[in-house]
């Protein structure tokens, strides 16, 4: 496709946006009169239920549907794609990584952020302290995985061979011998949550540092008063103050990790053990052509992030109350 | 309160409305096309076309997976054809041939021509009730042109539906001739032989082996080839087929010797991994660094198809007295000459006369001999028997093509390739890995053979 075909196409989907947003605002004005509101209000929701609706219901509902077919789709298998991903050692490891993720990323990443924002709190250089860990937040999650699979990268330790990963070289000068990081499990999984830690980190921090800056100056100095050391004032004031802060950190990081699929594709495939739930979905589906187990597992997911959601929403509802 | 908008509003509303309308119908179609006036290679000499009769004003779609910089000889060669018959062929390439071309199949809307490169694709897409058989031209042109091994590749339960277009060979041993020379080894010509040159090297303090199978998700890949070269070697062609075709286990003792065997060179560490470290080093060199180590003299042989040639860097001499070259990866004795290799076919989704009339064009000798004089750098050779050598552009394809046309070496196509896909593109990669990082033979195969669809 040429370039100005391509901006034809680009041109084309703006005017059909700008089209459908017309005939809406049109349709709306035509209704007068008391029932005028209501009808009113259907025309705009329309659209968006017609959209959720069709890219959302039916897939899901097909999706469910499927799942529980066998590879090619055309025979009911019931429940055996789940009774495999909960049996076959290699879905069981999958499960067992996604568990590692789920686990370690949400808590390691916002205790990271958490602290981070307390120390530079009011410190000299604040905005450049914050820029620093912010910045691999506005990495797409592929580039983070290539620069972080330099950083693993191995060269034997021979002569005339110079190392060109920055862990090895570390390990090297300091007169260790280099590793295959990648390569062992179940440690190399904890190799690739540190890229998403390192990702995360900074969303954490700088939701969790506006938090802080929010507790009311008067709590503070009243427990001042009171004698409260650093860590009690952690402990007793800052955490308590910033909880609903953190409920949505760790929820909000908890389901990315639950969909993480970026990193473990492009650093490791899915090899030497580091799959994870939404990689194999991907991986089935698409390569194994085992569009039921595929099915199964995108269920499944669906499935886990129900409750961190319903956590999420109920959080809100009572921080809203009070 | 509700303020309403006013009339200008609604016009331009409903103008947008209208302009869109006629946006979209200006807006059809996406693909380069391929028609144009100026044969790249053949002159006038329109002789050859004329029993594919006038197509003036008729248009076919070919959709591959095959594009940019390898798709230019491609449409060049079409352009005799477009010339003499009046007709335009209209070229689409898409990095993600492989699943775009199975939903266009399925949703109705395929292309009059698909380059499929597999043959398990190719009963996939012919399961899908949309491709046409090949018409008795082509047929006839294959059995003309091709060995009934490859019209096999081509054909479904019985019926004949794509002839093979491209070809590529992967016994090969890359190695350094100048090393070679100076250190007066020769290029064995079996097996035992192999062995004992690697363990000759291996005396000197050198590591003669290199290879590397990482490649994303396909990582494993090159073992797969390593397994299926031994399989032929050790068992012989009729039990690599019985194999394929899962009529013996993958677990079963042929299958196992030749993993073992492939074992004998890749998990041995004092053969590898020249350059890249130990065994498992393997596992996370790409493929494409795999074989480079032979240019630092770190590493001396590298099994790697006629491909890798693109592989090394911009300056190296690849021929027989340059600074790589390949040889073919012998077989268990001298008279035993079996071939790995891989290919893509033509398989048709249309009957209508001016894409019967391409689908023929595409399966003679004369297509054929274009395209590689479209192809000025080299890099493609075919089976078809009318291919002229002398006419390739360099030394490793004429190496490939001379081994094609060797009437006393048996083709076999790349095993994994024609395994269902749960294997071909995933169990098998996956479980060649983890055998590369420690796995062993036994537990290997005993996965494979679990994994296959039932």
């Amino acid at each position: 496709m040429t370039t100005s075909q391509k901006f034809t196409q680009m041109g084309a989907a703006v005017l059909l946006f700008l089209a459908v947003v017309g005939v809406i605002l049109f349709v709306a004005t035509r209704f007068s009169g008391r029932k005028a509101d209501r009808a009113v209000a259907t025309v705009f929701l329309l659209p968006t239920v017609v959209m959720v609706a069709l890219g959302l219901v039916y897939p899901g509902a097909k999706t469910i549907y499927q799942s529980f077919f066998d590879a090619a789709g055309s025979s009911f298998v019931g429940f055996d794609n789940y009774a495999t991903i909960f049996t076959s050692s290699d879905q069981v490891t999958v499960l067992r990584n996604t568990v590692l993720w789920v686990v370690v990323t949400p808590f390691v990443a916002t205790a990271i952020g958490l602290v981070y924002a307390i120390l530079i709190d009011r410190a000299r250089l604040e905005s450049f302290a914050k820029a620093l860990i912010f910045l691999p937040m506005s990495i797409s999650f592929v580039g983070a995985s290539i620069i972080w699979k330099f950083v693993y990268e191995y060269r034997p330790n021979e002569q005339d061979i110079q190392q060109i990963g920055l862990l090895n070289q570390v390990l090297v000068w300091l007169g260790g011998s280099p590793q295959q990081w990648l390569v062992n499990p179940p440690w190399n999984t904890f190799f690739l949550i540190v890229v998403m830690i390192w990702i995360q980190a900074g969303f954490a921090m700088t939701v969790l540092s506006a938090a802080i800056k929010a507790i009311p100056e008067d709590i503070v100095e009243a427990a001042r008063l009171d004698g409260v050391g650093a860590l009690g004032m952690f402990r007793f004031v800052t955490v308590p103050s910033i909880r609903p802060a953190l409920v949505v950190v760790l929820t909000t990081i908890g389901i990315g990790t639950l969909k993480v699929f970026d990193i473990v594709r492009t650093m490791t495939g899915g090899q030497f053990d580091t799959s994870v739930v939404a990689n194999e979905f991907y991986s089935q589906s698409f390569r194994s052509a085992n569009q039921g187990l595929g099915a199964a597992l995108a269920v499944l997911l669906f499935v886990l992030v129900i409750p961190i959601v319903a956590y999420n929403i109920r959080q809100l509802r009572s921080t809203e109350a009070r | 309160m509700a303020s309403r908008p006013t009339k200008p509003l609604n016009l331009l509303a409903l103008g947008s409305a209208l302009g869109l309308t006629f946006t979209l119908a200006a807006c059809g179609g996406g693909s380069s096309s391929a028609a144009g006036a100026g044969g790249a290679s053949t002159s006038a000499d329109c002789a050859a076309y004329s029993q594919y009769g006038n197509l003036k004003g008729k248009t076919v779609t070919v959709f591959t997976g095959i594009v940019t910089p390898e798709d230019t000889p491609y449409m060049d060669s079409y352009k005799p054809f477009e010339k003499c018959t009046g007709a335009t062929v209209t070229y689409e390439g898409d990095k993600s041939f492989e699943t775009q071309v199975l939903v266009r199949a399925k949703a109705g809307n395929p292309p009059d021509i698909a380059i499929v490169p597999q043959p398990g694709l190719l009963k996939q897409l012919v399961a899908t009730g949309k491709a046409k058989e090949a018409p008795a031209a082509v047929a006839a042109n294959v059995d003309t042109w091709w060995g009934a091994d490859w019209k096999a590749y081509g054909t479904v339960d019985g019926k004949f539906y794509a002839a093979p277009s491209g070809a590529s060979i992967k016994s090969l041993v890359w190695y350094s001739p100048k090393e070679f020379k100076d250190k007066g080894y020769t290029v064995p010509t079996t097996l035992d032989e192999l062995k004992t040159l690697s363990d000759k090297i291996a005396a000197t303090g050198k590591k003669p082996w290199c290879a590397g199978i990482a490649s994303g998700e396909a990582t494993g890949w090159p073992v797969t080839d390593w397994m299926e070269d031994m399989m032929l070697r050790l068992s012989g062609p009729t039990e690599y087929d019985k194999w394929v075709n899962h009529t013996i286990a993958f677990n079963s003792a042929g299958p196992t010797a030749a993993l073992d065997m492939a074992g004998s060179f890749l998990k041995n560490d004092k053969y590898v991994n020249g350059g890249l470290g130990g065994v498992k080093s393997i596992a996370t060199t790409t493929f494409q660094d795999g074989g480079l180590p032979i240019l630092t003299g770190k590493c001396s042989l590298h099994r790697q198809a006629s491909f890798y040639a693109a592989n090394f860097p911009a300056g190296t001499k690849v021929a027989e007295d340059g600074d790589v070259f390949a040889f073919y990866l012998p077989g268990k004795d001298v008279t035993s000459k079996p071939l790995l290799g891989g290919g893509e076919f033509n398989l048709a989704f249309s009957d209508r006369p001016e894409v019967k009339a391409f689908q023929t064009y595409l399966s003679t000798d004369t297509w054929a001999n274009n395209k590689v004089a479209s192809s000025p750098n080299g890099g493609w050779i075919s089976a078809n028997k009318g291919l002229d050598v002398s006419k390739l552009n360099n030394p490793i394809d004429k190496l490939a093509a001379g081994l094609l046309q060797d009437k006393s070496a048996v083709f076999r196509f790349d095993g994994s390739d024609q395994m269902p896909a749960a294997i071909g593109s995933n169990a098998f990669w996956k479980q060649s890995t983890s055998w590369i990082t420690g796995q062993s033979t036994k537990e290997t195969v005993d996965k494979i053979e679990a994994a296959w669809p039932k």
